[in-house]
């Protein structure tokens, strides 16, 4: 037992996974007190941060008990005791799944999401369902259905999204890591807006099972943390083949946490020219050039990397994400589940209310965007052209891979906006992930890491992107900086 | 048909496949359970869940496309179909688009002694969607969602068809191999299996199309000549009458014979395909398809082949058995129990399929085993029974399910060979008939047909008639 005094200064929802796997296993803490604290957290902040839609408090503390058993017979597992958030976009069963959306509201999924499925065989213990842009279609939290979250470097601001609850849940210390899903950078956005750990896997690196669809073909789940040790540790737990997602990877999953501390000598980092836009941040240039310097100083060596596609990157994903997605969201239709209007004098209307009143305005702009995308006579025009342009984005990143190992760039373009900034023009919205949204489409990994913050104390995120199934590489790139840097140390004053 | 028209016709078959379970999961496929009993979250399209591709209905589906002598894509991939109907749970059906499965095959069918080739144009996988109920009187409509995720295979033949008979010829070849490889049971009534027909006519000599109208709930053998031969028909009227044939989608009513309109070109969806992005392409290698080849059943043509040179079947017979696997298992099994095969195929051919016809039951559901055949023509060899008496003794077996030795004995049907007891019948109708024994004596041997009548009336048809005929011969003489 830790003395009195450690217990009473120490508190124990601002460690981390690593940190508390360790007291819960010497049996310094119990499981019960973690929650303790958490709890206590999110009793004092939440109000101002309103990252969660969902607590499942006492849920947790049956699963507290559980964890303690495990570990007074030293049977614990890699989370065993860990209270974690999950994005209100993965099925929980028996657990209220809202996507943040009025058409679920009332949604209890009769299954698990495989993500939950293997946190629980790691003995995780669910603190509640973070929120979200509705259906994960937004970059800043405003679509939600139901409140914005804010961020908790500065409570005018976004947190970013569409993960942007659990990404301040994070930073704000209401639970020690979480979940995400980044169909276009909406794990690594919020992440770098909230100035913590997101990772984007490789695309079929984690099931998709029980995520609730936006884009099938975009769409990877991810974990967000407070340093890059933890991401490793989340990524293992989650990571793997599963049966029942057809398109997830048969890939060997190695021991993340193994690359992690190797040195980067002779690295080679790609720097992207494309990437450093007009109109960027000045902060944010800054601190991703001396970045680029520190990764340098540590033994990486530069090297030049053109991606000469990215400038129609953020047009093709708002073809082929919308055109999915209009599909996804087909099943929605007040029959089945969730929402249902009232009244409606035929099938027709049944349908037409149900959706025109379940649906938030963005949703319902992204599938008339689908819907139009794959009509007879424009499929060619655009689908299949967005198709292409993937395609030319793969290839570019293929390219740039023969030259450098890891790709480093911003993850936004800027630090968090203000609430209500962007919500009123959609294209500057769309655009707060022009460095995030090639990724996806090219399917490759990348993790979004703290590397500064603005004049106003907003934090900055720094981007590193690998080639297909080399989480690894990126995460020990991560690793290396990040212990060469305070960053990550850094907490809000809420 | 007026002279100056042709009719052009193309297939659309929709077949379920006997897989256990549906195609996306593990559900059972089983007909006739109650409703949405056999469903799970991913059939019923609930938030989140994905499809798992059934590999035994790629299996089925390459069978057939074997057997139909298509390539093999060793490349094809899902799309989805997109639609909003309550039957349809996710708002969207998987199916085949841009690279279905199979392509490029055709089958040969007889028609009045002629080979036609029809061309296959491609066979793709599908899921089937759900069936809603509607309440006769009340404001609901109910949604069964046992069916949704079934396996469908759709069968689509080019435009090679040029009558309503051919069709029905196509239809029922296709069923036959579909059972021959038991991937589809070829049920149309209960919708096992179901054809869609585009019907256009043209001059004759002219090269180009007609506007073709397509023609749906076409839902028995039956139907799909007579709807076809409607279709033709209103089609030449109309372009007689000066007007023109539109394109649109019409729907079969079997009660009135007739065909009507359901929505026009304008009306028909746009279904926005798109590749399946929660499905990988499907890739199959040449060694299986190899192995799928090596074990592929014998089909009909064969069959009838063999049943001329092995049993010495006429052709017409050999035919009659071999178009149907369940009738010639029937064939073969109660000829190896015994029974000579001209006389096995006689019997199925008249009196079970008379008895299974007036039950409406397929020969899936004959309620004898090969056996029970060959043990009653064996009592009619043996003489136990004359041939008369075995149709009597047959019909009751079909109603019973009882043996031929059961029914003879329950009933008192054993055939009178006793001469003693022949002759005193033959005795007693000759003296009850004088006149016409004159007659016949005067040369009117027509009357013998009457005596034995007679004879076997008095014996209630048990006396051996070739006895009856002997002793009517020798008392006559």
């Amino acid at each position: 037992m830790l003395n009195a005094i450690g217990r009473n200064t120490l508190k124990l929802n601002e460690l981390t996974v690593s940190e508390l796997r360790r007291l819960l296993d010497n049996r310094g803490i119990k499981p019960q007190e973690v929650l303790d604290d958490v709890y206590n957290r999110i009793d004092a902040v939440e109000d101002k941060v309103k990252a969660y839609i969902t607590i499942t408090k006492d849920s947790a503390y049956e699963m507290a008990k559980d964890a303690e058993q495990a570990i007074l017979s030293n049977k614990q597992s890699l989370l065993t005791g860990i209270p974690v958030a999950v994005k209100d976009n993965m099925c929980t069963k028996g657990i209220s799944t809202t996507c943040a959306s009025k058409m679920l509201h009332n949604f209890k999924p009769p299954y698990e999401s495989t993500v939950t499925a293997r946190l629980k065989e790691q003995e995780y213990i669910l603190i509640g369902k973070t929120n979200l842009d509705e259906f994960a279609m937004g970059s800043s939290t405003e679509n939600s259905g139901f409140h914005t979250t804010r961020n908790p470097w500065d409570p005018e601001r976004v947190p970013g999204g569409s993960s942007g609850g659990s990404a301040a849940a994070v930073a704000a210390d209401e639970c020690i890591a979480a979940l995400g899903s980044d169909t276009g950078g909406s794990i690594r956005q919020p992440a770098a807006l909230c100035g913590v750990v997101g990772l984007k896997p490789t695309y079929g690196r984690v099931s998709r099972y029980g995520l609730v669809a936006f884009a099938s073909s975009l769409d990877q789940i991810g974990p967000i943390t407070k340093n890059v040790m933890d991401s490793a540790i989340m990524l293992n737990a989650v990571a793997g083949h599963d049966p029942l997602d057809s398109t997830s990877a048969p890939a060997e999953v190695p021991d993340f946490a193994n690359f992690l501390g190797q040195d980067i000598k002779g690295l080679k980092i790609g720097i992207p020219k494309e990437y450093f836009i007009e109109g960027m941040d000045k902060y944010v240039d800054d601190a991703v050039r001396s970045a680029a310097k520190k990764l340098e100083s540590l033994g990486a060596i530069p090297v030049e990397v053109s991606l000469p596609h990215t400038g129609y990157a953020v047009a093709a994903y708002y073809i082929l994400a919308t055109s999915e997605a209009s599909s996804n969201l087909a099943r929605y239709d007040g029959v089945k589940y969730g929402f249902r209007a009232q009244g409606g004098k035929d099938l027709l209307e049944i349908y037409m209310n149900a959706r025109s009143q379940g649906f938030g305005a963005e949703v319902k702009r992204r599938i008339m965007l689908g819907t139009y995308a794959l009509s007879a006579g424009y499929y060619d025009a655009y689908y299949k052209k967005g198709q292409q342009v993937r395609t030319l984005i793969k290839q570019d990143f293929d390219n740039a891979f023969k030259e450098a190992d890891v790709i480093v760039t911003p993850t936004s373009p800027t630090p968090a906006f203000k609430v209500g900034e962007k919500s009123t023009d959609p294209l500057q919205m769309y655009l707060s992930d022009i460095f995030t949204i090639s990724v996806n489409l090219a399917g490759v990994p990348a993790i979004s890491i703290p590397c500064g913050f603005t004049k106003n104390n907003l934090p900055i995120g720094l981007q590193m992107i690998g080639r297909h199934f080399d989480e690894g590489l990126i995460l020990k790139a991560a690793y290396a900086y990040e212990q060469s840097t305070e960053w990550h140390t850094r907490r809000p004053a809420l | 048909m007026s002279g100056k028209y042709e009719a052009v016709i193309g297939l659309e078959v929709h077949a379920q496949m006997l897989t256990d379970t549906k195609i996306f999961c593990g559900c059972s496929t089983k007909f006739g359970s109650e409703p949405n009993s056999q469903t799970c979250p991913v059939c019923i399209g609930m938030p989140g869940v994905l499809p798992v591709l059934n590999g035994k209905a790629v299996e089925f589906a390459i069978k057939t496309g074997i057997a139909m002598n298509c390539k093999i894509s060793s490349y094809s991939r899902f799309a989805r179909k997109n639609y909003f109907y309550p039957d349809l749970p996710k708002g969207y059906q998987i199916s085949q688009y841009e690279l279905p499965i199979c392509e490029h095959g055709h089958i040969e069918i007889m028609v009045d002694g002629d080979v036609r080739r029809i061309g296959i144009t491609r066979i793709h996988m599908e899921e089937d969607a759900g069936k809603n109920i509607h309440e006769e009187s009340g404001p609901y409509s109910f949604v069964d969602l046992n069916r949704a995720g079934v396996p469908l295979m759709e069968i689509v033949s080019e435009p090679d068809i040029r009558s309503p008979k051919e069709a029905a010829e196509y239809m029922k070849k296709l069923r036959t191999i579909l059972k021959d490889l038991d991937v589809c049971d070829g049920n149309m009534e209960q919708g096992s299996l179901r054809c869609d027909a585009n019907v256009s006519v043209r001059h004759v000599g002219q090269k180009e199309f007609g506007t073709r109208a397509e023609l749906k709930n076409i839902n028995s053998f039956r139907f799909v000549e007579k709807a076809i031969e409607y279709e033709i028909k209103r089609q030449i009227k109309v372009l007689e009458d000066g007007g023109k044939v539109i394109q649109e989608t019409r729907l079969w009513d079997s009660a009135a014979g007739v065909t009507i309109s359901m929505r026009s070109k304008e009306e028909a969806h746009d279904y926005r395909y798109f590749p399946e992005p929660d499905l990988v392409p499907i890739t199959v290698e040449q060694k299986w398809i190899d192995e799928i080849k090596a074990s592929q059943p014998e089909f009909s043509d064969e069959r009838r082949e063999r049943f001329v040179s092995e049993y010495g079947l006429p052709q017409y017979n050999a035919d009659q058995l071999a178009i149907d696997r369940s009738t010639s298992v029937l064939f073969e099994e109660a000829v190896k129990a015994g029974g000579t095969p001209k006389d096995v195929a006689n019997l199925i051919i008249g009196e079970l399929t008379r008895l299974l016809n007036e039950d409406s039951k397929t020969f899936d559901e004959c309620p004898l085993r090969p056996k029970q055949l060959a043990d009653m023509l064996r009592l009619i060899e043996n003489g136990t029974i004359s041939g008369k008496i075995a149709k009597t003794v047959f019909e009751e077996m079909y109603k019973t399910g009882k043996d031929a030795d059961t029914v003879v004995k329950e009933k008192g049907l054993v055939q009178i060979s006793d001469e003693g007891a022949i002759e005193k019948a033959v005795d007693e109708a000759l003296a009850k008939n004088r006149n016409e024994v004159e007659r016949y004596k005067a040369g009117d041997e027509k009357l013998m047909g009457f005596f034995v009548g007679q004879v076997m009336k008095a014996t209630k048809g048990k006396a051996n008639p070739q006895m009856v005929n002997e002793l009517l011969k020798k008392k006559l003489g």
